[in-house]
């Protein structure tokens, strides 16, 4: 349905695509996922004919957006970031007119009807668009993508800005949609992403830092799998703790123990890192039984989106700055460098926290 | 382009542009036409349109500012420009639409005919020419207001500076009489849009003279057109 060959986008010096390929099917919902300035956005504009991109394709339907435009945007319906909306127009009028614009064939009554109810908007058609609330605006903006039924939908950020059950409603709006059409969505808010896509891509810094769904993006990334344990000890003293973790080391394909918090009294939490091929489980529960342990929790953490974002994203700013302390001019610099890869680990995950809040 | 015109259309008189528009343009044609041609005791119209041509050159500026700057700004654009429509399509439908307007402004003057033809003879040959040079000086002045308004996000800077630009044209004439070299002399008079319009208004249709204001109108409707396409290259 969608092909993209070696897509890139330059700003003068700046690179904000970098040679990104990939394919998406028929009634597939693939989420694009990336940091603010990642790139996201560029690629929707591109693929939407917006913009052009400095080098490589773009095939809609097997149309390229270049040399057939108008047949390519024909199969597209786009809800920018801002969705284009003639604030001065009724939701009616608006929606008559894009009717028009795009030469829809259908009949006029029956679709814009079907839209509106779909958008649930339907009584809200006659009022002006700049009265609208910004959820009803985004619905507005959602139901101009909709007219004339393209079998391609590309939303960006379609969630932005709405209160929770807003969100929840454009979520199972665009669910529904998917099966009907081919929608690519772009956003930076994991959970949304993980609820609505069967695919996902991470891009970051213009390129395609993975590409698949969330499960296959954790397994290539790491092999790792992580737990946590709650043990109780007999004597509930430090010594306890130090037992334990010694024990559990000698265990066969374990990489990895760290003692927690002491979350009851005398009680402690130890995170565990196996090699990711023993499931070493049933071995732990053998030594506690065998020393008389008890154990209270077993917890296993695997990556989660998030932790993959963060590990995507982070890992290649860590190896960039290593990277630059490593070419030999101006040492000087590299220290300043890397008191700052230092900060920014702290910072992103706090904003990532925050709209995780805000989307709750 | 129906959708845009139409479109525009709608807005001009949603926002209430096209009244002010159209009254003040019937405000001063009205003075106009009461201080040159009613109070002369002649019912030949030329007087009021060669004055028109100042009234014109402030007015259209406020017809075409926010056609193109608006879309810009509130990223409305990005609704045309993806939609299955040529370039050509969307200038043409803006272009047309201020146009309609304008024509809509100008035929007061045959409000004018008939209150003359109470007090005199009209002389419809003048008039008529006297209209179809005042409708192709609006197709070339349109054009230029809508170029100048696909170069800025800003309406207000859009207005000013079509008005400085439309004006500089008006004042044309006076340069290209103090320069003394002949050749460009000759160039420059053959630009001047005032010449070439007062030179309808005194009853001669010359064919050079309106291939003139048609060539401008498209030569700059072209220029808005690469505006447009050049954006989504840089």
């Amino acid at each position: 349905m969608i092909e993209v060959k070696n897509l890139t986008k330059r700003y003068g010096d700046k690179l904000a695509v970098n040679n990104i390929s990939f394919k998406v099917e028929k009634g597939e919902i693939l989420g694009f996922l990336g940091p603010n300035g990642a790139g996201k956005s560029t690629t929707m504009n591109m693929l939407t004919g917006y913009i052009s991109s400095t080098s490589g394709q773009i095939l809609i339907n097997g149309a390229d957006i270049l040399d057939e435009p108008k047949k390519a945007k024909s199969n597209i319906g786009y809800l920018p970031e801002i969705p284009p909306l003639y604030v001065d127009m009724t939701v009616d009028g608006y929606l008559n007119f894009v009717y028009d614009l795009k030469k829809c064939k259908l009949p006029r009554k029956a679709h814009l009807k079907d839209v509106c109810d779909l958008c649930k908007i339907s009584h809200v058609r006659t009022r002006l668009i700049k009265n609208l609330s910004k959820g009803y605006r985004q619905r507005v903006g959602l139901a101009q993508a909709l007219i004339n039924n393209p079998p391609v939908l590309i939303l960006d950020e379609p969630t932005v800005g709405l209160d929770p059950s807003q969100i929840i409603e454009i979520r199972t709006l665009i669910k529904k949609l998917g099966k009907r059409h081919t929608v690519i969505l772009s956003s930076h808010i994991l959970p949304e992403i993980q609820a609505v896509c069967d695919r996902i891509i991470i891009i970051n810094k213009g390129v395609v830092a993975a590409d698949g769904t969330a499960d296959e993006i954790a397994s290539k990334i790491t092999n790792e799998h992580k737990m946590t344990l709650r043990i109780e000890g007999p004597t509930h003293t430090i010594s306890d703790k130090n037992a334990i973790v010694d024990a559990i080391r000698a265990l066969n394909g374990i990489k990895y123990v760290r003692a927690d918090m002491e979350r009851e009294k005398g009680i402690y939490d130890f995170d565990v890192e196996t090699d990711g091929k023993t499931d070493v489980r049933r071995d732990i529960n053998a030594l506690c039984k065998e020393k008389g342990w008890n154990i209270l929790m077993l917890q296993l953490s695997d990556l989660t989106l998030e932790d993959i974002f963060l590990k995507i994203t982070m890992g290649e700013q860590a190896a960039e700055t290593s990277g630059s302390s490593k070419s030999k001019e101006r040492p000087k610099i590299n220290i300043v460098l890397e008191e700052k890869s230092g900060d920014a680990p702290e910072e992103t995950p706090e904003s990532d926290a925050e709209d995780e809040g805000g989307d709750k | 382009m129906g959708a845009i015109y139409r479109r525009e259309m709608g807005a001009f008189f949603t926002s209430g542009l096209a009244y002010v528009f159209l009254a003040v343009f019937y405000a001063f044609s009205g003075y106009y036409f009461y201080n040159t041609v009613i109070l002369s005791g002649y019912t030949d119209t030329s007087p009021l349109f060669k004055n028109m041509f100042r009234i014109v050159l402030f007015l259209i500026p406020i017809l075409t500012m926010r056609l193109l700057s608006e879309e810009k700004k509130n990223r409305t654009d990005q609704g045309l420009l993806t939609a299955p429509v040529g370039l050509w399509e969307i200038v043409l439908g803006k272009y047309f639409a201020a146009l309609t307007i304008y024509v809509i402004a100008e035929s007061v003057v045959f409000i004018y005919a008939i209150v003359l033809g109470y007090l005199g003879t009209v002389v419809w040959a003048t008039l008529l020419g006297n209209y179809f040079a005042m409708l192709l000086l609006g197709t070339a002045f349109i054009a230029v207001g809508v170029f100048i308004s696909s170069l800025t996000e800003n309406q207000m800077t859009a207005a000013v500076f079509s008005m400085a630009v439309l004006w500089f044209i008006y004042l044309f004439d006076s340069f290209s009489d103090k320069i003394t070299w002949e050749w460009l002399n000759k160039v420059t008079s053959e630009l001047s849009f005032y010449t070439r319009y007062v030179e309808f208004t005194r009853g001669v249709l010359n064919l050079t003279s309106v291939l003139f204001y048609l060539s401008t109108a498209f030569l700059f409707n072209f220029f808005t057109v690469r505006v447009l396409e050049k954006r989504r290259w840089s």
